[in-house]
């Protein structure tokens, strides 16, 4: 009895998280499909599903693990150009779109799990904020690696050039990556439907691999490093596990997003995103899937709409004063009790009992 | 409080060291042993010539004043401090160089004085942590949630509500551990140390902040665990009445040195155990 009560304590929020999404997608598809969504908002459908993994795959690093990562964008920016430069190099190979799509975002993922491998080899093993200021560091550092890398295609296959263009293609070849133009005339192929899919795998992945030996792992970590020691747990095992996964997700992201675009540059994915996903984290609540959602989609939808077009350049500000609110909110003891009556009144009623008598 | 019934007198076998815990096998190799063990924290010696060894199935006591480097001795056991001097043998094998994961995978698991639960986790999950290097399925496995994941999980699961049980704490699974109350903390803490199946279990006051009745409960457990697990158990504890109540032998402690060593009434009426404690009669 108590057993069955305890898997839906967990289990519920998950599948009401599952559901929610599959509800907002048959609601919206259909919408979409109709041509009834204003233009906008038609436009924003992909790059929320991509920003809505962006704060699920940041929520695994932030929440679950524990550890602060200020360069997330700079995994999306790893995710999106590989995706990119692979969808855009296998157009004759794979004519088909949709198949297209989904080898760019495992390629996009592929490559940001290796760069997340590179990072975070010499990073966590150390504790503190290390993995913060090594993070912030990457996001300029790929940025800058970005803008200085040129490839093409030709007859013979793929071109790299690092600091200057290209000179030696050969006939028919053509620029893929421009350097500092960024990546222009994609080819759209990423689609709602495509982005749907990649929301609800990363949500799989996400509660699965919490709720499996691992998780477990790595939220103990994260209570009690000394204690999770003590108990046999390989700390950087578990902590490069959680961080990899979440840049393998991110860089998926990266790859549905850039192929919803029709360029993309660089300098779109710098520190600035990185605190945006981050502020989608800190609202959502740590370690809540379902408010890393909520808060990407509204957070990617409020800026667009027509009232509050006008604030768009304060929107950082804004964030910033959000960000602020929600730390001193969350870390207010008034407030603390205030919630924790209602969780109490459910919850513990037979410890407390029991225990005093 | 109403006096404990006395457990059966254990055989004491002298071991030829007058530096050693009596043994009270003398036929197998004590499951742990100190040599010379010592450790200095910059210019301060913190634990100095520390011989031991304990029996395999033993329960062992640490006792001394405060500071006087019992929990030192813990650390230095578990690796949390690479020893100065000395050497440490687990079961005849030296766990020189080990780290504190590899010591605990070798067979000695602890509780701490302050307590350190994954305060977040379900009481069922610390114990499930607790069982981490015995559940063997790999991350993909979970991710994917073969039917190994199920198998392995049904496994801890069925572990977990086993070890749970020694305290009569099954009904408390769901609930966060941080929320328990401060008795029900320790008892947990001891589950998850035993969860990871040790040969060794170190326990830092594990009476700490309890009420008699609860003291003697849990001595009553110790003995419980010692028995169906055949473990040893060494144990550090300012409560007196536990330590003479269910330790075999018992080791004194003071300013990082061993003092004195042998039975609880040995112990007891040690002049040098006595003056540590009390201090020394004035000379008239």
């Amino acid at each position: 009895m108590k057993k069955g009560k305890k898997l839906s304590a967990t289990n519920r929020t998950n599948y009401l998280t599952y559901l929610g999404v599959i509800l907002a997608f048959a609601i919206l598809q259909p919408m979409s499909a109709a041509g009834k969504l204003s233009p906008t908002m038609q436009g924003q459908l992909v790059p929320i599903c991509a920003y809505v993994v962006m704060a699920l795959s940041l929520n695994l690093t932030v929440g679950v693990l524990g550890e602060l990562s200020l360069g997330h964008a700079g995994f999306m920016s790893v995710g999106a150009f590989s995706g990119a430069v692979a969808a855009s190099a296998l157009k004759d190979a794979i004519p088909n779109g949709g198949l297209r799509l989904a080898v760019a975002m495992v390629i996009g993922a592929v490559f940001a799990g290796i760069v997340g491998v590179l990072i975070s080899v010499p990073v966590l093993r150390l504790n503190g904020d290390y993995l913060a200021i090594v993070t912030l560091a990457f996001g300029q550092i790929i940025k800058s690696v970005v803008e200085n890398l040129y490839v093409g295609v030709d007859g013979r296959g793929l071109h790299f050039g690092f600091l200057k263009p290209l000179t030696n293609l050969g006939q028919g070849g053509r620029m893929i990556l421009n350097g500092p133009m960024g990546i222009p005339n994609i080819t759209k192929i990423s689609s709602f439907v495509a982005g749907f899919v990649l929301v609800m795998v990363t949500l799989a992945v996400i509660f699965n691999l919490v709720n499996s030996r691992a998780g477990r792992a790595i939220m103990a970590i994260r209570d009690n490093r000394i204690a999770a020691e003590s108990v046999g747990l390989n700390i950087t095992k578990y902590k490069m596990m959680a961080f990899v996964t979440s840049a393998a997700l991110a860089g998926a992201a990266g790859a549905l997003f850039a192929l919803g675009q029709n360029t993309i540059v660089a300098s779109k994915f710098d520190f600035n995103t990185s605190i945006l996903i981050l502020v989608y984290v800190v609202l959502g609540g740590q370690g809540k899937m379902w408010g890393s959602i909520i808060a990407a989609t509204f957070l990617t939808v409020l800026p667009e709409t027509p009232a509050m077009r006008g604030l768009a350049d304060y929107r950082m500000l804004v964030y910033a004063i959000v960000l602020i609110l929600v730390m001193l909110a969350t870390n207010n003891p008034a407030l603390q009790s205030f919630f924790a009556r209602f969780k109490k009144a459910g919850e513990d009623k037979t410890v407390k009992g029991g225990e005093q008598a | 409080m109403s006096e404990r019934p006395k457990r059966p007198p254990t055989k004491l076998v002298p071991v030829p060291s007058v530096n050693k815990i009596p043994e009270r096998d003398i036929n197998k190799a004590p499951i742990l042993e100190c040599q010379h063990l010592g450790i200095d924290f910059g210019g301060l010696t913190a634990v100095n010539d520390f011989n031991m060894a304990i029996g395999r199935t033993e329960i062992a006591g640490l006792i001394g004043p405060n500071g006087a480097g019992k929990t030192t001795v813990f650390n230095l056991l578990t690796k949390v401090y690479q020893p100065t001097r000395g050497t440490i043998l687990l079961d005849g094998v030296d766990t020189h160089n080990m780290t504190t994961v590899q010591v605990n995978k070798a067979g000695i698991a602890r509780t701490f004085q302050n307590i350190r639960l994954f305060s977040n986790l379900s009481v069922e999950d610390n114990v499930k942590i607790g069982l981490h290097n015995q559940v063997k399925y790999g991350m993909l496995q979970g991710v994917l949630r073969l039917p190994k994941y199920w198998k392995e999980e049904k496994r801890a699961h069925e572990s977990a509500m086993e070890l749970l049980h020694i305290f009569d704490m099954e009904d408390l699974a769901s609930h966060q551990a941080g929320s328990l109350p401060y008795g029900a903390q320790r008892r947990l803490e001891i589950v998850r140390a035993l969860a990871t199946n040790p040969s060794l279990l170190l326990l830092d006051e594990p009476a700490a902040g309890m009420n008699p009745s609860e003291t003697a409960e849990l001595m009553d457990n110790i003995v419980k665990i010692r028995d169906t697990f055949h473990i040893a158990v060494l144990l550090i504890e300012h409560d007196m009445s536990l330590v003479m109540g269910i330790c075999e032998g018992i080791c004194v402690l003071n300013f990082g040195e061993i003092i004195a060593k042998g039975t609880p009434d040995e112990i007891k009426n040690d002049p040098q155990v006595i003056e540590a404690y009390l201090g020394k009669k004035r000379e008239v």
